[in-house]
């Protein structure tokens, strides 16, 4: 376990000691892949935002924060050791990022069991905030319903009436294929197949025939990291995007179309909560950003930066540090921050913002090696979410 | 029009050229594997690592230096085979006369490292790598679309096969190797530097592995983990085979592309294991693998 090894200003703690606030230190862990297929969308660079959460909320508000970060290895039984041995003995009292459905479901019921808080932005499941909802839980950058909605929506609406899909074989995987199936069928389209491909894998030509010879006019790729990568870039080979079918990459991250290069991935559409270069805000954070790692950061690297920054800002408002009342003040209080603009957290634990459907740039379009989108369509935050009353969560009931 | 199972004989003829296509880079990679294996008596688990290697020094030759595909077909598996050597010399060497588990152990944390190091310095996303302008596009064979890229590596991988399989089966020099790793110091006795020619014969066999990656980077994502993904199938191929035995492993590296092509039709969620099940059906009936010789 490495300490990130930072205190913001627990120098200023002293200096201010004599006077009427009273200091409250808060432990935040940030828990994630910093080795495996997710290191480079969370990884060190979610630990990095959460720090600079905590300089930008400043020194002056008695709150001191420390940051210390894990390696999951996208492991429930790993994850669950770490976040058993941070709860239980080093006093933390967030744990912030956790990607990889299977760890974050587990770490959503450790926190729950020891009263913390868990501020998500990793994980893609959409039942974080459904059947597993949790007062203690917030699901802060995005999830299976909403990137369903936004490119399986836009797709259909495009003309993209019929849909194959070449789907990750584990939760996830068929998580993405049933939420975008739901959306493909409720605007009149249909599923013509699905193939299950083992995970990882390196070879999709197989699959990618199978998919071609359905004649379906949209292949949905309900995969992540390596196999879209793959997917893609086999089927720019193949021929298939070229013979009129269409690829939807179901979950892409900007890393991926970096890593794709604009010659494959051009005219991809694809929805994310945040891309660098959407305003003034953010392209000025991300520079900062850059500059502390090297590249610009994934929407989950900016989501973790929007939570701790709301989560602070609860703590101050409460006056303590305490689980319940500050999970109030999130829920009661509209977010602000410089990346996602204003939102708000529902009673299910969902963080709801504007979603926004992007298109890969075509390379003589592009002025710089991260010059990689172009905005379609802003999707208001009252539709990009899956409404509350539908997703099953015991806590609005 | 007659139909398999119900899958139509085209697409059938399909999904069989692409488990060739795919049956070259185990070809390729077990190949090298089992010249390792064969005569040094070392289980190389740092051969996914230079895999990777061989796709990474290429990306690396195209931007710093703008050396070009082609150019990289010959350089980096020089290059790559170059660190192979260095590795022998200082670290495996030392090995020879302890159990192969020595062997085994220090190549898996060699691999390790080399994996961890790119990770670091490159990231785990991996990088683009442009496929050559001479080699894009593809035929219409009736039955498929062949890219024009796939076509070039079945080729170029059963020359280069067939090609060290000549060398070490029927030439001189390749009888030498086989001499001196059956018995070192008779060969040497004859004047043959010994330690030389099996410093570059692991040279030589990390240059396939190098070889295979330059071969993969156009069409799989490059990067630091893509060795990893292959080796353990490339390992189940060599077993197949038979440990250290040269046409066995090219054999069954192609055999088993296309039987995995055919799982793929069938029963795509088995693809990745129908590997493992045959391998553990061998080991049972025929524990020397399909073309190694009983001990």
């Amino acid at each position: 376990m490495k300490k990130t090894g930072f205190i913001v200003a627990s120098l200023a703690g002293l200096l201010m000691a004599g006077t009427a606030y009273a200091q409250t230190t808060i432990k935040i862990g940030v828990m994630n892949d910093r080795s495996g297929i997710y290191a480079d969308i969370t990884g060190e660079g979610s630990a990095v935002a959460a720090q600079m959460a905590a300089e930008d909320f400043g020194t002056d508000k008695g709150i001191t924060v420390e940051v210390v970060s894990a390696d999951h290895q996208n492991k429930p039984d790993v994850g669950s050791n770490i976040a058993r041995q941070w709860y239980d003995t080093e006093n933390v009292d967030v744990i912030a990022d956790v990607p990889t459905s299977s760890v974050a479901l587990a770490v959503n019921d450790i926190t729950r069991e020891k009263n913390k808080i868990f501020l998500n932005s990793g994980a893609a499941t959409s039942d974080l905030t459904g059947s597993k909802c949790s007062p203690n839980t917030v699901h802060w950058t995005y999830d299976t319903w909403a990137l369903a909605n936004g490119t399986g929506g836009a797709m259909v609406a495009a003309g993209g009436k019929t849909w194959f899909f070449v789907t990750a074989d584990y939760a996830f995987g068929h998580a993405l294929e049933r939420d975008t199936s739901a959306v493909v069928t409720a605007n009149g389209g249909e599923v013509l197949g699905a193939v299950r491909t083992p995970f990882p894998g390196t070879d999709f030509s197989s699959f990618l025939l199978q998919a071609q010879s359905s004649g379906a006019q949209v292949i949905g790729l309900a995969n992540a990291g390596g196999d879209t990568i793959n997917s893609i870039k086999q089927a720019s080979e193949f021929g298939i995007t070229q013979g009129g079918q269409a690829l939807a990459g179901l979950l892409m991250f900007v890393n991926d179309v970096h890593a794709l290069g604009l010659d494959v991935a051009q005219g991809l559409v694809l929805t994310e909560s945040f891309y660098w270069d959407l305003n003034d805000q953010t392209r000025e954070w991300s520079a900062r950003f850059e500059e502390k790692t090297g590249k610009k950061p994934s929407m989950i690297q900016a989501g973790v930066y929007g939570a701790v920054t709301h989560y602070l800002k609860a703590v101050e408002a409460a006056g303590s540090k305490d689980p319940e009342a500050v999970m109030a003040k999130m829920k009661e209080m509209p977010t602000d921050d410089p990346l996602f603009g204003q939102g708000v957290v529902r009673a299910d634990g969902r963080k709801v913002h504007d979603m926004y459907l992007f298109r890969v740039k075509k390379p003589e379009d592009s002025q710089g090696p991260w010059d990689l989108y172009e905005t379609v369509a802003t999707i208001p935050a009252e539709n990009a979410f899956r409404p509350l009353a539908d997703g099953g969560c015991p806590l609005v009931q | 029009m007659f139909e398999l199972l119900g899958i139509p004989p085209q697409a059938l003829f399909g999904q069989l050229l692409l488990g060739l296509i795919n049956g070259s880079f185990y070809a390729l990679l077990s190949l090298g594997l089992a010249i390792i294996f064969g005569l040094l008596n070392i289980i190389n688990f740092t051969h996914g690592a230079q895999y990777m290697m061989g796709a990474f020094v290429a990306w690396m030759l195209l931007n710093y230096a703008g050396v070009p595909y082609w150019g990289a077909l010959f350089l980096v598996p020089v290059i790559v085979g170059a660190t192979g050597v260095v590795l022998e010399r200082v670290f495996i060497s030392r090995l020879y006369h302890l159990d192969h588990l020595y062997g085994l152990l220090l190549t898996f944390g060699l691999a390790l490292i080399i994996t961890g190091i790119f990770r670091n310095q490159y990231g785990i996303s991996g990088l683009p790598y442009a496929m050559p302008k001479q080699l894009t596009g593809g035929q219409n064979l009736g039955f498929m679309f062949l890219p024009n890229y796939r076509g070039w590596v079945v080729v170029v991988s059963v020359v280069v096969c067939l090609a060290t399989w000549f060398v070490i089966e029927k030439t001189r020099l390749g009888a030498y190797l086989r001499a001196a790793t059956e018995n070192p110091t008779m060969v040497g006795a004859f004047g043959i530097n010994v330690p030389r020619l099996i410093t570059l014969t692991y040279g030589f066999g990390v240059g396939l592995a190098a070889f295979a990656g330059v071969l993969a980077a156009p069409i799989y994502s490059v990067n630091p983990n893509m060795g990893a993904d292959v080796i353990i199938v490339v390992f189940a191929v060599v077993v197949i085979g038979g440990m250290g035995s040269i046409l066995g492993s090219i054999l069954t590296g192609f055999g088993l592309g296309l039987v995995e092509g055919l799982t793929r039709v069938f029963y795509p969620e088995g693809s990745a294991v129908v590997i493992f099940v045959i391998m553990a059906i061998v080991l049972l009936v025929k524990p020397a693998g399909l073309f190694g010789r009983e001990v």
